[in-house]
């Protein structure tokens, strides 16, 4: 087992969001502001650490066949928890993610990585996966929200700093409303999917050269 | 009557499940590479948003007279599960042919969140038997419009050149970007 390598992976060569495209919906959906995208990072991590570890612990007791049903109940029942805690403690955030915290339940992430990690690795491993994966998941969700709520609304931390307005970079007049909108969401992760590819080629390219010279 | 022209008209135009919800992204992306096997998602997807809403109704109901309104997550995503199992069974038997046009798409509903995502839209919202099943159904009708649409651009986006970084998934993107901009006009529809 390997950690340095699983933190690579769920950061970058195998990052949930840019590399297997699992969790677009809420990807696109509630990255307007910092607060947004922090919250949903961190609540689909915690999600996804407890039900890996659920689901590896009783991996060799669920059968084959019922599986899917099976780890779909133990993410329902996790979600639940995260949904009711969230309503209790910080019912801001509750409130601007909306039905995006119960959708969690059919994120392909969590059901993905129960699928190709958990029911095949120790629980331990399993546990750093849930980790490094959701870490994954929140960075590339700050990445867009940090684009799109600076190019829509001209702010940077909105929700957290400041008061919850944010610190305004670009004056009230200039931002385009647009990028804060479902069109900007496209156009934005788009990009950033770009991005991450064209860095993955330019890495493998650098790292050839190396081993050339050597 | 008003109400049920304003949501059909909401739900499939200026509230796209897609374009301007959200709801739904993975098969949009996954199943949009022909327009023929993106039709068929569609109409499933149609079908089954529409019963899940009329049988999410009638459970809600139980669950909210037994006092148990916090197990609805839980209990919405069995009963999707299970009508998606019925429906695949039932075209397996009856309709033969659609079954195998439609493939490994169909269990691949449970997971889709347009259906959990209007069961969950009507609940909080309060619609009635009626209004739950037709903004169902009519969500699903804006999703496969959205996918046919979206199906037919990307069949000629695929043929064309762009740059390297760019190729696959990203310029797909940018493209339902476009789209969800031409959405946006719809967004002055307001009949409420």
């Amino acid at each position: 087992m390997n950690f340095k390598k699983q933190f690579k992976e769920g950061l970058l060569t195998k990052n949930p969001v840019t590399v297997q495209l699992l969790g677009m919906c809420s990807t696109l959906a509630i990255t307007t502001s910092l607060f947004n995208g922090i919250g949903m990072g961190l609540s689909v991590l915690v999600i996804l650490t407890c039900s890996n570890i659920l689901i590896s612990a009783l991996r060799k007791v669920i059968p084959n066949q019922i599986r899917i049903a099976a780890y779909i109940v133990i993410i329902a029942g996790f979600v639940t928890i995260v949904d009711l805690l969230l309503k209790a403690f910080i019912p801001a955030l509750s409130e601007n993610l909306g039905v995006f915290i119960p959708l969690i339940v059919v994120n392909c992430i969590v059901l993905g990585r129960a699928e190709a990690f958990a029911s095949k690795n120790t629980v331990l491993a399993s546990a750093v996966d849930g980790i490094t994966q959701g870490i994954g998941y929140t960075v590339a969700l700050v990445i867009m929200c940090v684009i799109r709520e600076l190019l829509g609304s001209g702010t940077f931390g909105g929700g957290l700093l400041n008061g919850g307005e944010g610190i305004r970079i670009i004056p009230a007049q200039f931002p385009a409303m647009q990028m804060v909108m479902p069109v900007g969401g496209f156009l934005v992760l788009g990009c950033v999917i770009a991005g991450s590819q064209w860095l993955m080629k330019h890495l493998e390219k650098t790292s050839k050269k190396k081993e050339a010279v050597k | 009557m008003e109400a049920i022209f304003g949501i059909i008209l909401s739900a499939i135009l200026s509230q796209n499940f897609i374009l301007v919800k959200f709801y739904g992204i993975c098969p949009f992306m996954g199943v949009s590479k022909k327009i023929d096997t993106a039709l068929g998602m569609g109409m499933a997807v149609t079908f089954v948003m529409a019963l899940a809403s009329a049988a999410c109704y009638a459970v809600n109901l139980l669950l909210v007279a037994l006092d148990l309104a916090y197990l609805q997550t839980v209990t919405f995503i069995l009963v999707i599960a299970a009508i998606v199992q019925v429906v695949e069974m039932f075209l397996k038997k009856s309709v033969p042919a659609l079954y195998k046009a439609l493939g490994v798409f169909l269990p691949l509903i449970t997971t889709n969140c347009a259906v959990l995502g209007v069961v969950l839209v009507n609940v909080q919202n309060g619609y009635n038997f009626l209004l739950s099943v037709i903004n169902g159904a009519a969500g699903g009708l804006g999703f496969t419009l959205a996918i046919v649409l979206f199906a037919s651009v990307r069949e000629r986006v695929n043929r064309s050149e762009c740059p390297e970084c760019f190729k696959g998934f990203p310029i797909a993107l940018i493209t339902a970007g476009l789209l969800a901009l031409g959405f946006m006009g719809f967004s002055g529809l307001k009949i409420f």
